[in-house]
């Protein structure tokens, strides 16, 4: 019986090795392991068997059953990984075709530029504070150290609605409203972003409307060094650590002393270039100490405190950053310009 | 102000600057320097010729055979202006000369006689013929006899000065004189200035015997005084005199014309010359212009003045439009004889009615408007006095015909070491304070860390401590103050609740696939009537108006964000842009008053429009056009992140589809609206169907939650029941599901719609509705007897209320 097993197993075995489709082991399986096939035939004779071979024999069909079921399991294995493959390689899709949609919109440049001026000031402290569009002539000139008389406020610069009333000019009136809320009791530490109005014909670098952002610090003992230092932060952090800046005297009627900020010319490196106008640099912003008169306005003792103030224009500094050429594509929302900044930045 | 460094180089040393250092310091100083130009572009070898003969060409009637020394040699030249003679020296380019173009000069044959270079006209040497003079135009230009033959023109025409574009703040009216630009670069440059020389010498006639001043307008004429130079022979000025006039920007017309702008631009102080023979008497009286009363001006305009105007009259007619235009009546010629020579100090404000109303400006009136020196007013006078003497050899009368009411004092102000440095975040020392004070030419008394400074009357701006400060932190150098950082109170930035919110709502119609717009407040009229949400509608009076608008595209401020919105789609959709879903956040302006006198109300609006398709065409699916639910799932999406319920009830608004609109409210209160366009105004944009909403962002915000509470997860399983209900068409989605919500009990948690139907297989004026229902028990599984009830319950009060039946 011995051989007979021995002989069953090589049998089998060779099945095994030939076999090359899963229905080939079912029958395999079926034919030597089934309940009619050969190795329960010889287990089922065992009877015939002395008690001393019974164990033997009985042992062998056990390990002979092992290892017939065992080379059916591997050589299935392989088959079965063929066959999948098989089926996967028929599966294959164009990983290149499109990918299904999804709308997508986006901020406004614009809108894109003035939040991360906030976020950079609120990062030193600066709270947001927004004024209304339509201002009165005292908080959008006189309360700025611009009485009625001044040249800088002529009627033909100003959409104005009444005579008391009229678009705001700059966003500097919510600086003058912020003052004079606290009136003196407390420190301002703000920034004002919004919406200005000029009368101005549009052009490729004019527009009625336009955006600013503005900020103001007032405290006791604030010094010119601290703008310097503020705005030296900003410009680093907005335009890139490897920019340089530079302060220029400069005049407004609400700020003394005043500057102007330039910032090394990125294309130019410096060097003077077509965009810097050969200077190396470009303005920026303006700003400078505030004017002891709108201190005074706004219920702030000048000998006691003292502030600076700085505005600068979000459509100036895109046009500067991403080299656009008209000031107009910021109103007239052509899908095509609008698109172009829906990117994370 | 265009400031020639061969001129300011009278007055200050300039080192051995380039052009270049100079304007990058003067800018970090404080005055802009916007560009440096030059008289002409560079030319060379032309040189001066002297034409020794000059023979007309015997083949070409218009040109003339010259011959012409130039010091080494004589060359013979071909030349067509009809201005050459013999005797004449003139700018010769030898052959070999590069003229501004890039002009190269070389022999040539001309009409078969040889010519070996050019005689220029001074438009060929590169000169800006605005600049030239008029009888300088046409035709080559001649030289003054004492020029050097041989000798390179560049010099004698100042063609290589170059000049500084001064882009000046308004404070700075001390800088529109070259002698304000001498203190400046003098200060900067730490150098000492050289004064002009106005010492006059006087015949024994008086000026007082020929003229009396007096000043009707006292308020608007603090100085004026008049000179009196006889025996002037009118001509060119020196040809010095004219190349700093070209260099600065003014052309050349004769000796007394050019005198006045000289010194104009020498002391920044304007100067006006009367022909005194042609004055029409011997008194001056400034006074106001009479109604209607008129004046031929200078340019020969007739203009016809108000009392809002100054003038100079003798006494019975206007003779000049005062610190803006002289009369054509006492206009100087070259017959003029005897000049008036007038040096004011009028009110700023009244030169400024003067230029604007007559829309005039000029050198002279702009420096009136900004401000003068009133220390350089008489001596202005006579500096021009002295160069008429020498160079129209003038006679200067004695004295001064005046009316003088100026302030001329000098202020004082006392500043201190210690407050300078406190303010500028600096260290600087007395020392070099007074250092600073110094380059600036202000006189000062120290007294240990304090002086007392007098500020020179040219700089008018300086008034206060702060003025000082900034001109010790300008002469110290911006560049120089140290960076710090605010060391009083921190306080905490942060955005407002509200600026969060609209953040948000932004990101939430961003994702929802709207892009952002932003467009202009200022509309026209009509626009500005249209689209008006019903609430706003309400409450607005009327649009607000400008008062003086540029143009009636933008003259009327919105009460909608839509109309403006509606153009920018238009813009879109004529550029094969067919397909846009746009939103934009914004304020609209609501006045309740007839006649508006305050500040109107600004409304935060959130408004949208989509149109044309809402996916383009892909290749695994077709592309969607817009409509009506598209949108409304996107604000409900909205309210749904703000926990905010709103109801949408069918309403008719002005321009809106009247089928396809709804009105949506919160509660009862209407916070705007939401549908299709209406055809005609759809058409009138040129617009495919377009969908539309507008909300109002302020009232959100308010009622927003920003603590929700906690609901509980549910723990039970849910049971999930569909229902499919055929009622008449009139019969809303709202009315039933309000219906079933009421009928269902407890346990119902959510109702939605999946499925309308109309059609074929329904009677006329019939819809099936198909609603999924899921009930719920928080505390325990439900039984499906008791979600059988309430289904049942359900089904009779949709019969009772609706006359629904279930769809077989």
């Amino acid at each position: 019986m011995k051989e007979k097993l021995h002989a069953l197993q090589a049998e089998a075995l060779k099945q095994v090795e030939k076999a090359d489709t899963l229905a080939d082991f079912q029958k395999i399986r079926v034919s030597y392991l089934g309940k009619k096939g050969p190795i329960t035939e010889v287990l089922r004779g065992m009877g015939k068997l002395s008690k001393e071979e019974r164990p033997i024999i009985g042992e062998l069909a056990n390990k002979v059953r092992e290892t017939i079921t065992e080379a059916i399991e591997t050589k299935k294995a392989v088959i079965e990984e063929a066959v999948l493959n098989e089926q996967l390689k028929s599966e294959t899709i164009d990983v290149t075709l499109p990918g299904r949609p999804v709308q997508v919109g986006g901020p406004h440049l614009l809108t894109h530029i003035i939040s991360e001026i906030e976020d950079l000031f609120i990062g030193m402290g600066f709270e947001v504070r927004e004024g209304p569009e339509v201002e009165t002539d005292y908080y959008n000139f006189e309360a700025l150290n611009l009485p009625k008389d001044h040249p800088a406020r002529d009627m033909q610069d100003s959409f104005y609605i009444t005579e008391d009333l009229l678009m705001r000019t700059h966003t500097s009136p919510v600086q003058a409203r912020t003052m004079g809320e606290y009136q003196g009791s407390k420190p301002v530490k703000m920034i004002c972003p919004g919406k200005v109005y000029r009368r101005d014909t549009d052009d490729a670098t004019h527009s009625h409307q336009f955006t600013q952002v503005e900020g103001l610090y007032v405290d006791k003992n604030v010094r010119m060094s601290d703008l310097k230092g503020v705005l030296n932060q900003f410009a680093k952090q907005f335009f890139g650590a490897e920019r340089e800046i530079r302060l220029r005297p400069s005049f407004f009627p609400f700020t003394e002393p005043s500057v102007e900020m330039d910032i090394s010319c990125k294309v130019c490196q410096g060097e003077g270039c077509s965009v810097c106008k050969q200077t190396g640099w470009i303005e920026i912003l303006g700003g400078g100490m505030v004017h002891p008169n709108v201190l005074k306005m706004a219920g702030y003792d000048p000998k006691v405190y003292s502030g600076f103030a700085f505005g600068m224009g979000p459509e100036r500094i895109a046009m500067l950053k991403y080299g656009i050429d008209d000031i107009r594509h910021f109103y007239t929302n052509d899908r095509r310009f609008l698109e172009q900044y829906h990117r994370a930045q | 102000m265009r400031v020639s460094l061969n001129w300011l180089k009278e007055y200050v040393d300039l080192d051995h600057h380039t052009p270049e250092e100079l304007a990058s310091k003067i800018t970090k100083a404080g005055i802009e320097v916007d560009g440096i130009s030059y008289v002409a572009e560079k030319s060379t070898n032309v040189v001066v010729g002297y034409v020794t003969s000059c023979e007309q060409h015997p083949n070409a009637d218009k040109l003339k055979v010259c011959q012409v020394e130039v010091g080494d040699e004589t060359l013979q030249i071909v030349c067509g202006a009809q201005n050459i003679a013999s005797g004449q020296k003139v700018a010769v380019a030898k052959p070999g000369a590069v003229l501004p173009g890039n002009f190269k000069i070389k022999k040539a044959k001309l009409r078969g006689i040889e010519s070996q270079g050019m005689i220029c006209s001074l438009q060929e040497l590169g000169i800006a013929e605005a600049y030239i003079s008029k009888e300088d135009q046409d035709g080559i230009y001649v030289f003054p006899n004492d020029v050097e033959i041989g000798k390179d023109v560049t010099e004698y025409l100042n063609l290589d000065d170059a000049i500084l574009e001064f882009d000046l703040t308004p404070n700075r009216a001390d800088a529109l004189s070259m002698l304000g630009v001498a203190y400046e670069t003098a200060a900067i440059l730490n150098k000492k200035i050289q004064l002009p020389d106005h010492h006059v010498e006087v015949i024994d006639e008086q000026v007082s015997d020929y003229i009396t001043v007096n000043v009707e307008a006292k308020e608007d004429t603090p100085y004026y005084g008049a000179f009196i130079i006889k025996d002037i022979e009118v001509g060119p000025a020196p040809l010095w005199m004219r190349n700093y006039l070209i260099a600065a920007g003014i052309r050349p017309i004769n000796n007394v014309v050019d005198i006045t702008n000289y010194v104009l631009l020498e002391y920044g102080q304007p100067l006006h010359a009367f022909d005194f023979d042609k004055f029409g008497s011997n008194e001056i009286l400034v006074r106001r212009a009479r109604e209607q009363e008129t004046i031929v001006t200078l340019d020969n305009e007739t203009r016809t003045l108000t009392p809002e105007h100054l003038v100079i009259t003798n006494g019975k007619e206007p003779t000049a439009l005062a610190g803006v235009m002289g009369g054509a009546n006492s206009e100087v010629t070259e017959e003029t004889k005897t000049v008036l020579l007038e040096a004011a100090y009028f009110d700023s404000k009244r030169v400024r009615m003067g230029s604007k109303d007559h829309q005039l400006r000029s050198e002279s009136s702009t420096r009136f408007e900004k401000g003068l020196d009133p220390n350089r007013v008489k001596l202005a006078g006579q500096r021009a006095a002295k160069l008429l003497a020498k160079y129209a050899n003038g006679k200067v009368l004695s004295g001064v015909s005046e009316y003088d009411q100026l302030d001329k004092s000098e202020q004082q102000l006392t500043v201190e070491v210690d407050r300078i440095n406190s303010r500028l975040g600096t260290n600087i020392d007395a020392t070099e304070i007074a250092f600073i004070f110094e380059k600036l030419a202000f006189s000062y008394v120290q007294d240990g860390d304090s002086f007392t400074v007098t500020i020179p009357t040219r700089r008018q701006d300086i008034k206060i401590f702060e003025d000082i400060l900034e001109e010790v932190a300008r002469i110290y150098g911006y560049d120089n103050l140290p960076y710090t950082l605010p060391e009083g109170n921190q306080q905490l930035g942060r955005l407002t609740k509200k600026q969060l919110l609209k953040r948000y709502v932004k990101q939430y119609f961003e994702g929802a696939g709207l892009m952002e717009t932003i467009t202009y407040s200022l509309t026209t009229e009509t626009r500005s009537q249209m689209l008006i949400s019903p609430e706003i509608a309400q409450i607005a009076e009327k649009p607000i108006r400008l008062s003086k608008p540029m143009s009636e595209e933008h003259s009327t401020l919105r009460l909608s964000l839509l109309p403006e919105m509606l153009a920018t789609l238009s813009y879109n959709v004529a550029r094969k842009q067919q397909d846009l879903s746009y939103y934009e956040i914004g304020s609209i302006f609501v006045s309740k008053e007839k006649d508006i006198q305050t500040q109107p109300d600004e409304k935060l609006r959130a408004s949208g429009a989509i149109t044309g398709r809402w996916l383009t065409h892909q290749w695994q699916q077709e592309a969607k056009t817009v409509d009506f639910y598209l949108l409304k799932g996107i604000i409900d999406g909205l309210f749904t992140r703000l926990r905010i319920q709103p109801t949408y009830r069918q309403s008719e608004i002005k321009q809106m589809h009247p089928g396809r609109t709804a009105q949506i409210f919160i509660g009862e209160v209407p916070v705007g609206f939401i549908g299709q366009l209406h055809p005609t105004i759809q058409k009138q944009y040129d617009l495919k169907e377009t969908y539309v909403f507008d909300l109002d962002l302020d009232y959100l915000f308010t009622i927003y939650n920003d603590e929700p509470h906690f609901d509980k997860i549910l723990r039970y399983p849910s049971i999930t029941r569909d229902i499919a209900l055929v009622v008449d068409q009139t019969v809303t989605a709202a009315d039933l599901e309000k219906t079933i919500r009421e009928a269902a009990g407890e346990w119902l948690q959510k109702v939605h719609v999946f499925d309308l139907y109309q059609g074929e297989h329904l009677n006329k004026g019939k819809k099936s509705l198909a609603l999924s229902l899921l009930y719920a028990n928080s505390n325990r599984t439900l039984k499906d007897e008791e979600v059988e009830a309430s289904y049942q319950e359900i089904l009779e009060k949709v019969k009772e209320a609706h006359g629904a039946t279930l769809r077989s």
